[in-house]
């Protein structure tokens, strides 16, 4: 069964308002995958708060994001996010931003390209406003620059 | 908080004309803020391609929710994944995101000192 995260986190922040969280019932936008993945340039994104060498970590509220070349390696990485317990993706990155992982698949010809770079930011942003006003238009615009064809977003 | 804020921005991106993957281990929030695919697996937060050190298990979700690109035809679709985190404790279910489950928050002054050290290690000559 899954976990119920909504009424958790209203017993977790209880001395707090209740957190509104988004319901959309409108159905989401819809495009439809253009060709196999196999042929597409696949942007791999997470919002685990995942660090590159010398990136500034983030900040409450933060909707900033990072550029992570996609040839890093793995004691490249560091990880900063006050949301989830870190310390396994502290050891191993690809629990929540699997770069290691996504370039195997493209070299096995799974996926038809891997984005260079990676794309992370920090997804405990409680205004839902801000990441849709603020941080979503500055990513459409990095993978229209790329000419991305597949966005795959892992949370943390 | 992350899953919201990922399942916002899968729909922007989605309606700027790229096709958007989301995955998921928190379920409700998920289908609340209903973005246009997702593939859910029930793990613990902070896991949600899999297990640490563990490059198959991380393989086979993400073998299996890439599937989801070219599976998934009904907007708002969440696959669930068969995967278990430990078949014999299931413990963990109760008490992720739970009082007392999040760390405290490393003070000011630590962070800093943190972010120092990095900056020293990959500005000053000797990279790694």
């Amino acid at each position: 069964m899954p976990v119920a995260y909504i009424p958790r986190t209203r017993e977790l922040y209880n001395a707090y308002t209740p957190y509104r969280w988004v319901m959309n019932e409108e159905p989401p936008p819809w495009t439809p995958l253009g060709k196999p993945l196999a042929e597409c340039k696949v942007a791999l994104m997470s919002s685990g708060g995942v660090l590159y060498r010398d990136q500034p970590r983030f900040h409450r509220e933060d909707t900033s994001y990072r550029l992570i070349p996609k040839s890093a390696r793995r004691d490249e990485l560091t990880v900063w996010h006050f949301g989830y317990p870190t310390g396994d993706a502290e050891k191993d990155p690809n629990c929540v931003f699997p770069l290691e992982r996504m370039r195997e698949f493209e070299a096995a010809g799974r996926i038809g390209e891997l984005c260079d770079p990676a794309f992370t930011f920090m997804g405990g942003i409680y205004s839902a406003r801000k990441v849709r006003e603020e941080l979503a238009p500055k990513i459409v615009e990095e993978l229209r620059s790329r000419n991305v064809e597949a966005f795959y977003l892992v949370p943390a | 908080m992350c899953h919201q804020s990922v399942g916002l921005i899968a729909r922007e991106v989605e309606a700027a004309g790229i096709p958007t993957l989301c995955m998921t281990s928190a379920y409700d929030i998920t289908q609340a803020v209903n973005p246009p695919r997702a593939v859910f697996v029930n793990y613990p937060l902070g896991h949600q391609t899999g297990k640490p050190d563990d490059p198959e298990n991380q393989r086979a979700i993400i073998r299996d929710a890439l599937a989801a690109f070219e599976t998934i035809s009904k907007p708002g679709t969440i696959v669930e994944l068969p995967y278990v985190w430990d078949a014999n404790d299931r413990r963990w279910e109760e008490t992720d995101y739970t009082p007392g489950f999040l760390p405290p928050r490393p003070r000011k002054a630590d962070a800093d000192l943190a972010e120092q050290e990095r900056r020293r290690r990959y500005t000053t000559g000797n990279p790694g």
